[in-house]
């Protein structure tokens, strides 16, 4: 491959590309991000191939192995291309029925399908499917068509073509004014001003500048930058070196969790292959403009996401954050003015250059503009990553894109924000989603964790949980992070197994305004917000546990007992078989009753007993009934003594 | 350099560009609290103790006085009732792990804080970092460290320097607010069980 030199020489390469590119020819994409890799993509792209091969149809079928499609509840995902035919969780063994019958034959395969929950109806085409319906996917939406080994087909669909534009038909300043005129707002979690932060830089003294990619996205139930770094690395590039054409700088990086292989194995690729092309190094596509990109591997600390510890870290120091008061697009890394964005925020920046701002802003709220990829999680039907125009209320997401609760079971709660977010309970379901929006309503945009919970799920519990995530995660730096959250887990986790005592409540929320106004860093002053949201919208469960000794939710296993209705039980023996402590006493036609004594509370009898019995009981708060006297256990069964 | 006039207390203090609020204030023979300031040590931001409220643009807001440098016109309070209920707070965190520390104890007098509020943890130690950065700055050693992070971070001398440059330093002792011990015994543990590949070098 010899270099491109100029914006005209890539609008050739890329019309030759297309020319060579016959939009008819069928192309079987398959996911091959990491959840799919997980549930056995690579095997069925191995299939794939030699079934190709093995029914002569080289020439015939192009083969490619793309990002994360987004629908990863159901991976891995065919699309077959031109006809947008869609199969769901495929084997290696369905292959050669979909290389014979649907290839060869143009049959569809009805079982491979998606099946919509609700109508029972079979959907062939993906965008037909409400998942993908009802999203508006600008970022996210080439990493179906795209390998992302291969620069060629994202410059296929126009890739580095807003690189191009920047450098050929923009100054520095007209970039910084169309991003700043978008008002791109940071996907990472602050929410801030992608523009300001820029000119913040651009203005900043000095000739020695960066600008750095954070990809170390370390949100439990997170996915979204991973998906987008492994699935279409090179729009990020694009993005990122648009950024440093803007502030002036020439030197980049990114730093990637080293939990994600696959990322820095795509990035690392797409970097070699942007060099080759000329999209990186010297004299960028004949403009003059020098820029380089080194890749960092973070040693897999949370806080590191936070950026002035992001910047230590890379500076090759312990990863805590900066006391100073001064922003790092000023000084920042090795005390140079630095641009930090998230993934997804450098990901945005090629479509505002190409489409211009105008054509951004139409999307989003007054405050919000563009769209918001979320990893909806949790108790929800449809797990997976969804892209929405900001300003899509949460029931959108939750229902039409989540498809619901599965289970028949009742909403709670969604947490956004990731462990420093906050849950929002089902009267706030019409709530747009955007940075001020969800701020105000006591939660946060965060980078895009969305985690739904249902009527099972214990509030208490939830905040214990982040609260023992961020614990894990402080640093350890100031005080009232690292001793204030050592204390509040204490309490939560008291509270949890019964053990909590008046005045808890208020103790723990002292504690969460010494967090709130004097940590150091945003991980630990945001640290009590999965503590304040829960209390904010489900006080009741915490005065429950507190005052009752009860987990509304039947959760928290300090509280619950387990019990046997004598007037349901028909004594069929499956709990008493099943348990593993032989907590259960009883027999043929004898009524079983569990000894509390030895009961573990593991809840398999709950789970086994028929539910055509529901005998079995679950409960909390209340004494558990005594057992009934031996003597009354005997069922007398009329049938039976005929 | 040119002079800078803020208000704190309520008093006019002029200080020197280059200042951060504590200095002004101490200058001006106002007294903050701190637990991990050290004149001769870059600021550190870490006990949280030195905060304080400042009024500018229109806007309060709560900083730390060690680390903020000093603005022109701004006023600050280093003392109300939200500040001196957070230092309680933060004093009554510490007492938990160095409940005899006598600078705490003196701190706690004036804030009124509970030294059994929360339970013990008597591990003496408070993470102010002086003994650790006092070696790295000011004698260039790097004798002690920090090891792990969040609650289980706690300072560790490094056996193969230790041995050779604390015997005749030991500067860090005095500067550790809660027990002068505190660090004595690290040193000392760290000498008496050194790590394998450190043993293998002291035999030869």
């Amino acid at each position: 491959m010899s270099r491109i030199n100029s914006p005209a020489e890539l609008e050739a390469f890329r019309r030759n590309l297309l020319s060579e590119r016959d939009p008819n020819k069928t192309c079987i994409t398959l996911c091959s991000g990491s959840a799919c890799h997980a549930s056995g993509s690579r095997e069925v792209a191995a299939s794939i191939q030699e079934e190709i091969q093995k029914q002569g149809l080289r020439a015939e079928v192009e083969f490619r192995r793309t990002g994360c499609h987004g629908f990863c509840e159901q991976g891995p995902i065919i699309v077959i291309r031109p006809e947008e035919i869609c199969y769901f969780q495929i084997k290696p063994e369905d292959v050669p029925e979909i290389i014979s019958q649907t290839i060869k034959e143009k049959k569809i395969i009805e079982r491979l399908l998606y099946t919509d929950p609700g109508t029972k109806e079979k959907i062939i085409h993906e965008s037909e499917i409400p998942f993908y319906k009802y999203q508006g996917r600008l970022v996210f939406g080439s990493n179906v068509e795209i390998d992302p080994k291969s620069i060629d087909d994202y410059l296929a669909l126009g890739g580095y073509s807003a690189l191009a534009k920047a450098l050929s038909q923009m100054t520095p300043e007209l970039v910084l004014e169309e991003v700043k005129k978008s008002n791109l707002r940071g996907r990472g979690g602050g929410g801030f001003p992608a523009g300001a932060k820029w000119e913040g830089s651009r203005n900043a003294p000095g000739d020695v500048k960066y600008v750095i990619v954070n990809a170390d996205e370390g949100d439990p139930g997170a996915y979204m930058d991973r998906s987008l770094l492994e699935g279409n690395p090179h729009s990020v590039l694009d993005g990122l070196t648009i950024g440093a054409y803007a502030i002036g700088s020439h030197e980049g990086y990114i730093y990637v969790r080293q939990e994600y292989p696959l990322a820095v194995e795509n990035v690392n690729i797409a970097i070699q292959q942007a060099e080759e092309y000329g999209f990186l190094g010297k004299n960028i596509l004949g403009s003059g403009f020098d820029f380089v990109v080194k890749v960092h591997k973070g040693a897999g600390a949370f806080v590191c996401g936070e950026s002035t510890a992001l910047m230590t870290a890379l500076e090759g120091r312990a990863g805590e954050p900066r006391p100073k008061y001064i922003r790092s697009n000023v000084v920042g890394l090795w005390g140079k003015p630095s641009v930090l964005n998230n993934v997804e925020t450098w990901a945005n920046v090629p479509l505002i250059i190409n489409n211009g701002a105008d054509w951004f802003t139409q999307f989003g709220t007054d405050t919000s503009k563009g769209t918001k990829i979320f990893s909806l999680v949790g108790k929800i039907t449809n797990t997976g990553l969804v892209e929405v125009p900001m300003g899509t209320s949460l029931r959108d997401i939750i229902y039409k894109i989540g498809g619901g609760i599965p289970g028949g079971k009742k909403f709670k709660a969604v947490q956004t924000g990731g462990p420093s977010g906050g849950c929002l309970p089902d009267d706030l379901l019409d709530l747009p989603v955007g940075f001020d929006e969800l701020t105000k309503a006591g939660s946060m945009m965060g980078s895009g964790g969305m985690i739904i919970m249902d009527e099972d799920t214990c509030m208490v519990d939830v905040a214990r949980y982040f609260l023992n995530f961020l614990t894990d995660e402080s640093c350890g730096k100031c005080v009232p992070c690292r001793e204030g959250m050592r204390q509040m887990l204490k309490i939560l986790t008291n509270i949890t197994e019964g053990k909590g005592k008046e005045g808890d409540i208020e103790l723990l929320e002292q504690l969460s305004e010494t967090a709130k106004e004097a940590a150091l860093c945003a991980l630990g002053k945001s640290s009590p917000n999965p503590f304040l949201s829960t209390l904010k919208y489900f006080r009741d469960e915490y005065e429950a546990h507190i005052k009752e000794n009860r987990c509304p939710a039947l959760s928290c296993k300090e509280l619950i007992s387990y019990y046997i209705d004598p007037e349901k039980c028909q004594a069929c023996s499956t709990c008493l078989k099943k348990c593993p402590v032989e907590a259960i006493v009883g027999g043929k036609n004898q009524i079983h009753v569990i000894d509390q004594e030895k009961c573990t509370k593991c809840g398999t009898c709950f789970e086994v007993c028929p539910s055509r019995f529901a005998a079995a009981k679950k409960i909390s708060g209340e004494p558990v009934p005594p057992p009934i006297p031996e003597e009354a256990r005997t069922i007398v069964r009329k049938r039976k003594q005929k | 350099m040119s002079e800078i006039l803020l208000n704190i207390d309520g008093k006019e203090v002029k200080a020197k560009q280059e200042m951060t609020l504590l200095e002004a204030a101490r200058s001006a023979g106002i007294s903050i609290p701190t637990l991990c300031h050290h004149e001769k040590l870059e600021p550190y931001g870490a006990c949280r103790l030195c905060i304080v409220e400042v009024e500018s643009r229109g806007g309060t807001k709560i900083v730390v006085s060690c680390v903020y440098p000093v603005e022109k016109n701004i006023v600050v309070r280093t003392r109300s009732e939200k500040i001196d209920r957070i230092r309680k707070m933060i004093l009554e965190l510490q007492m938990a792990h160095a409940p005899d520390s006598f600078i705490l104890q003196d701190l706690a007098k004036e804030y009124g804080a509970d030294r059994d509020r929360f339970e013990k943890e008597s591990s003496f130690c408070i993470h102010c970092g002086l003994c650790v950065r006092y070696c790295a700055e000011v004698k260039k050693k790097n004798a002690v460290g920090f090891v792990d992070r969040g609650i289980r971070k706690e300072i560790s001398f490094i056996p193969e320097i230790a041995s050779k440059e604390c015997w005749n330093c030991k500067e860090c002792f005095p500067l550790c607010p809660t027990e002068a011990l505190q660090a004595a015994y690290v040193l000392i543990e760290a000498l008496i069980s050194p790590p394998p590949s450190f043993k293998r070098e002291a035999e030869k």
